[in-house]
């Protein structure tokens, strides 16, 4: 294996380009406030005193460090490598989201900014913005599809009764992308006063690298625990890739390691048919969507494609620059489970290790299933479960038939 | 000559405002937009911006993402926008920009679609989210192929930026006059005799205000700051309204013709060379 560097301060190079991905295809009137982000972030980025706050935030509100757990059942059930889970979902609010949400919400505080926006797929971004902005007494609207609304109905409470707005979006297919979108439409008209806090490694320059330097503390804990458990580095780490944040920050610290292999999973949905799943490796091309070069679902004349998957969070037609250039480096792998195969695992897990994971880290859990009875015993995985879920009980609880007792 | 670079030097030359006008291809079809189009040469409007429908259309407010929508429900695909402006080429010379996002010239590469949009008749381009940054090579081939690169300038671009923008633009610089999204306001922004000045400062490059002009007093208002006026969303919002009636065209043309009238009146602001 190559002993490349991934991990360097040149990547992304000054503009936001990781390769031919990323950089900052944004129309004008955002040009110069993601400049001054940019420059308040690393200026942020550089002082103790916001990293102490940060990390103080971390540690006593969100409720950092997060365990790696042994996964014994799992382990022994599949027969082969033994898993540990990066326990994400046991963060405050539910998932990894929060990592980055509160590191947002502290730089924009430093920019004099008086109200956050933010868009929504799975509602675990929209509940950790919400709840962020809840804590500093900072207005907040968040924008969801209303599709995606309907399917995570307990999310949308939740950031209600954290005090912001919920816009339900009605463009499109109604889901993430459509979100977005309507989030940039407000930054733009309100940019003055208005930080927009976006939930994944995606988009303009510099959120894919600020949103991927507020979860590389995933893979740094996780490298620390299992040298500490394990007294070794692990073979392969496994996350779920919607635009790529949970799995950029498990895998960041590790890309350096050329003994540790990296798989990221996409939604499959029903399979990689034409607009029947968001598996953008698999069917994607090269493409500019939402303010960053990377690949996209489109179609032959570069209108972007519709989507599907049982999981909110991961039903997006593009992915994270740094993800395409890692897939194209062929430093990280990128496979794909579909929604029976999430649903199985979200099952498994349940019952077998008493954790029900979020749709999205079921998809993780799959990869981990297809992958384990492959290896050795004493391979050992690491699978990002980057959120719980209780958003999806409904919706899943439907799907495999639960009843109430009569 | 480039039709735009001609015709802002013709209304230098007989002291008059221009008036910019923009509409979504394909909304409600594309025969419609063939109509539109020549109906308003006549009817006075200097420069036809076309909006090539995209999915996410994230630069523009609710009335142009509904004609975006509908013209994509009409079949509008890039290609068939350009067979449409080879059609309005055999009767007009109005000079044609093309509003688009930069996926979908991305998608078939920037060459290809500049080299086929100048062979249709296009005579420049507004790439909505391709900053001068990203542009790379792109700016190269528009003039290789004879075509205005057209940017923005919004409230937001220090002076520091349109120093660097302006000098780049060629035909018009396109100043946004107020942050936010397409759409029409019932006042027009305070920054505009500000901005045009620090534009000026930068460049000879003909000036167009727009963003939010909804009618002919707000049309003169504005056109006294600049060599030509940008109106969009009231237009499509006339075409929403009678997209399906037999007098369509001479419903919009009137209402443009009333925009031209109430900036014909105002003098030139640069002086006859
Ligand atoms: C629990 C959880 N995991 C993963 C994701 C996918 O996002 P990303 O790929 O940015 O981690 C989401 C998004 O909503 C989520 O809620």
């Amino acid at each position: 294996m190559s002993s490349t560097q991934y991990a360097t301060p040149s990547m992304p190079d000054a503009q936001g380009h990781f390769g031919p991905f990323g950089g900052r295809y944004v129309p004008e009137t955002l040009v110069h406030p993601l400049q001054q982000l940019e420059d308040e972030y690393w200026r942020a980025q550089q002082d103790p005193d916001f990293q102490q706050e940060l990390d103080y935030y971390l540690r006593e509100f969100v409720g950092r460090p997060t365990p790696l757990y042994y996964a014994e059942r799992l382990t022994r059930e599949l027969g082969g490598a033994k898993i540990y889970l990066k326990r994400e979902d046991l963060l405050h609010t539910g998932a990894h989201k929060i990592n980055n949400a509160m590191g947002q919400v502290l730089l924009a505080r430093r920019m004099g900014k008086t109200r956050i926006i933010g868009e929504t797929g799975a509602g675990q971004h929209g509940v950790a913005t919400a709840t962020v902005a809840a804590m500093f007494g900072m207005q907040c609207v968040i924008y969801m599809g209303a599709v995606d609304c309907k399917r995570q109905e307990l999310n949308v409470y939740r950031m209600k009764m954290l005090g912001a707005e919920v816009v339900a979006v009605k463009a499109g297919q109604q889901t993430l992308k459509e979100a977005v979108n309507e989030a940039m439409r407000d930054w733009v008209t309100h940019v003055r006063s208005t930080h927009y806090i976006l939930g994944t490694a995606y988009g303009a320059h510099p959120y894919p690298v600020m949103v991927r330097n507020f979860h590389r503390i995933i893979g740094d804990e996780a490298r620390r625990q299992i040298l500490e458990q394990e007294k070794r580095l692990p073979d392969i780490l496994i996350a779920c890739v919607g635009g790529g944040s949970n799995a950029i920050g498990l895998f960041y610290p590790f890309l350096n390691d050329p003994s540790v292999r990296m798989l990221g999973i996409e939604a499959g949905g029903e399979g990689i048919l034409p607009e029947r799943h968001a598996a953008r490796f698999q069917g994607g091309s090269l493409g500019v969507l939402q303010g960053t070069r990377s690949y996209i679902l489109q179609d032959a004349f570069g209108q972007i494609q519709l989507t599907h998957s049982v999981s909110a969070g991961l039903d997006y037609a593009a992915v994270g620059p740094e993800h395409a250039w890692l897939r194209d480096e062929k430093r990280v792998d990128y496979d794909y489970a579909t929604d029976t195969e999430a649903l199985d695992a979200f099952m498994r897990l349940a019952r077998l290790e008493g954790i029900i994971p979020a749709l999205e880290s079921a998809h993780a859990v799959a990869g981990a299933i297809k992958v384990a009875p492959n290896l050795s015993k004493d391979a050992l995985i690491i699978v990002n479960l980057s959120g719980r879920g209780d958003k999806d009980v409904m919706h899943a609880a439907q799907q495999i038939g639960l009843k109430l007792p009569d | 000559m480039n039709r735009i670079e001609q015709r802002f030097l013709d209304l230098r030359a007989a002291g008059r405002k221009g008036l910019v006008v923009y509409i979504g291809a394909g909304d409600p079809n594309l025969s419609a937009t063939e109509a539109l189009a020549t109906a308003f040469d006549q009817a006075g409007v200097d420069i036809l911006e076309l909006g090539v429908p995209f999915s996410d259309p994230l630069a523009d407010g609710i009335v142009n993402q509904l004609a975006a929508q509908r013209g994509l429900e009409s079949g509008t695909t890039p290609p068939k926008v350009l067979q449409s402006i080879q059609r309005i080429r055999t009767q007009s010379e109005i000079p044609i920009v093309l509003y688009i996002y930069f996926n979908l010239l991305h998608r078939v590469g920037v060459d290809r679609f500049i080299r086929e949009a100048a062979a249709a008749g296009v005579d420049g381009l507004l790439v909505l989210d391709l900053p001068p940054e990203e542009s790379v090579d792109y700016e190269a081939l528009m003039v290789t192929a004879g075509l205005c690169p057209i940017y923005l300038i919004a409230p937001t671009t220090p002076e520091a930026r349109i120093a660097f923008i302006a000098p780049r633009a060629k035909g018009f610089i396109y100043y946004i006059s107020r942050e936010g999204v397409t759409g029409m306001q019932s006042k027009v922004s305070s920054t505009i005799a500000e901005m045009t000045r620090l534009i000026r400062a930068h460049s000879q490059t003909p000036i167009a205000v727009g963003f939010g002009i909804s009618n002919a007093d707000q049309a003169r208002e504005v056109a006294a700051h600049a060599e030509a006026i940008v109106v969009g969303s009231a237009i499509v919002s006339r075409i929403a309204e009678h997209g399906h009636s037999p007098d369509l065209v001479p419903r919009v043309a009137s209402f443009v013709a009333e925009l031209s009238q109430a900036i014909r009146s105002l003098p030139s602001s640069l002086p006859p060379s």
